[in-house]
């Protein structure tokens, strides 16, 4: 028992240890040329802003349901003058980046991992190679750097369109104006609420990059392993984004004191 | 398009203002201005070359290959989850020539090409490309020994997000600096080459097997390399445009292209191969001419000579 437990754990480890050197390769080649602006446009544009339709109106509805929270609780002490600050320091500090983090891993992780899956499956990775393209940095590192850059973006943008959607749920039961919200919303905002919480989502595009990525050139076993490789990224990068988030939560807290 | 286009990769010069023989049964060819597929820098045909490596006026290079052979394997073995697929393989493919590799299906036949083309290592030995040893080469050295060939995959492997055209164009995009009309010619022509003139804007998924693997030998023809090496030309062809194929080979043979060429195809290979090997097991059975493994008294060697049909 206690031997089939330490080999799982192992194997866990040397999975961990495998995915960390592909995401650091990944770091380390980014800086050497080729640079391929092009393709990272392209993936820039594929993973944000095609994105950006579902991320906006997952923003809006968020930003509705948490105004709504926010009303129950903060009407029980007479405070719903703190509804909007109170809903811009949730939504910021946390919500909004977790949120676009997990909704990015579902949708771009899991073209990631199927699409370089079936890339190498059908063998159009080494035709790559065999054309004198250095795979990894045309097809892995290009993605993990628009997914870098693009989840910064789209957090801003959940953010945004959460406190649009805060405002429109108030502007329904108060009629308050979008001027007096968005000015009681930013109060007690300041910019290390929004840049440390926002910058830790590039942390996120690592990681949703580098793991579908990963198991996108290390896919084998034809269709049946295109699709593992594709919930796999989903899975393992939305578990890995939400114990990461507690360590950079902290590591944000000790950086910047509230 | 002018008469003359300058190729700025490696400082190759092509002239698309010679004029060779038109292809007997491969009208399309003489669509294609042939001399654009020529290089200047290449060596003459075969025919007009003395072939023996052991002659004395054989150069050898720094590591010790003749400067005539363009591919060798030395005593490459190669496994994969413990089950031997090279066992002890040694081939030489000389300069200009086209060498065919026969066998049954899972002999190890695709993972000889991949050793050549540099996408596997093998676990004993060593493979020599133009006295480059491939098998030990990385990172740039290893690219621009690739860039001097083009790989026909089994399953094409034609990239699916981009038109057959495109497709075409890649290496000519990444590995030239011309300008994109050039290119889009180039890429036109080596497409009309394999009859897929009309194809251009269709994505890979428009295209039948048979049509896709031609669009994938346009596309390992597309830098002009020095070696071509195509894994199953004729499989999922019609006999006529199997037959096309094996003539566009012989004028790439021609034109010095060293050519290796991994099929089951018994007419194609005579028609095409200046030498025969046959795989099996994970070992070479036999090895010479056509007519030399006709005359093989080994009874597998036998049967597939025999097997006319076969493709």
């Amino acid at each position: 028992m206690l031997e089939r437990v330490g080999t799982v754990v192992l194997a866990a480890l040397a999975w961990v240890g495998e995915v960390s050197l592909f995401g650091l390769r990944a770091l380390g080649e980014l800086f050497l040329p080729p640079y391929e602006p092009r393709e990272i446009a392209r993936h820039i544009y594929e993973i944000g802003w095609r994105s950006a339709p579902l991320i906006a109106t997952s923003g809006l509805a968020i930003g509705v349901v948490l105004s709504m929270h926010t009303r129950a609780s903060l009407e029980r002490f007479g405070a719903e003058a703190l509804i909007p600050a109170g809903l811009a320091i949730a939504l910021i500090r946390e919500t909004g980046p977790l949120v676009t983090a997990l909704l990015v891993a579902g949708r771009v992780g899991a073209g990631i991992g199927a699409e370089l899956g079936a890339m190498k499956v059908t063998e159009q990775i080494d035709a790559l190679e065999a054309v004198a393209v250095d795979s990894f940095k045309y097809l892995a590192v290009t993605r993990i750097v628009a997914c870098i850059i693009a989840m910064p973006l789209l957090t801003t943008v959940t953010d945004f369109c959460g406190i649009v959607g805060g405002w429109m749920a108030e502007f329904a039961v108060s009629g308050m104006s979008w001027r007096l919200y968005f000015n009681r919303a930013f109060s007690l905002i300041e910019f290390h609420d929004f840049i440390p919480a926002t910058m830790k989502t590039a942390v996120f595009g690592l990681i949703i990059g580098t793991i579908a990525s990963y198991l996108g050139f290390t896919t084998t076993q034809g269709t049946e392993g295109v699709g593992r490789a594709s919930t796999r990224s989903v899975v393992l990068a939305s578990i890995l984004i939400i114990v990461t988030n507690v360590v950079l939560v902290r590591l944000i807290f000790l950086v910047f004191p509230a | 398009m002018t008469d003359r286009a300058h190729g700025a990769h490696g400082g190759v010069e092509y002239d698309v203002s010679t004029s060779p023989r038109p292809p007997a049964l491969f009208p399309s060819l003489w669509r294609v201005s042939p001399g654009l597929w020529r290089r200047r820098d290449k060596a003459p045909p075969a025919t007009d070359r003395t072939l023996a490596p052991d002659e004395s006026n054989v150069g050898r290079t720094s590591s010790g290959l003749p400067s005539e052979m363009a591919i060798r394997l030395e005593q490459v073995t190669k496994s994969f989850a413990g089950r031997t697929v090279l066992d002890n393989v040694t081939i030489d493919v000389r300069s200009g020539t086209a060498f065919c590799l026969l066998g049954r299906s899972g002999t190890g036949k695709s993972v000889t090409l991949k050793h050549i083309v540099g996408l596997l290592k093998p676990d004993a030995g060593r493979v020599l490309v133009h006295g480059a040893e491939v098998s030990s080469l990385t990172g740039r050295d290893l690219a621009n020994v690739r860039k001097r060939m083009g790989f026909l995959f089994q399953s094409a492997a034609l990239f699916d997000s981009i038109t057959v055209g495109e497709n075409v164009a890649f290496p000519l995009r990444r590995h030239t600096d011309w300008p994109d009309h050039l290119i889009r010619e180039i890429a036109a022509r080596r497409l009309a080459a394999v009859g897929l003139e009309r194809d251009y804007h269709k994505m890979p998924s428009e295209l039948s097997g048979g049509m896709r693997k031609r669009a994938g030998l346009a596309r390992a023809m597309a830098l002009d390399p020095d070696i071509l090496l195509v894994d199953e030309p004729s499989a999922g062809l019609d006999p006529i445009t199997s037959a096309e194929i094996d003539d566009l080979l012989l004028t790439l043979k021609q034109e010095g292209t060293t050519i290796v060429v991994v099929t089951h195809n018994i007419p194609s290979a005579r028609h095409v191969g200046d030498e025969l090997a046959m795989l099996h097991e994970g070992r070479i059975i036999a090895q010479g001419t056509a007519v030399d493994l006709d005359r093989s008294e080994h009874p597998l060697v036998r049967a597939f000579m025999r097997s006319e049909g076969a493709g």
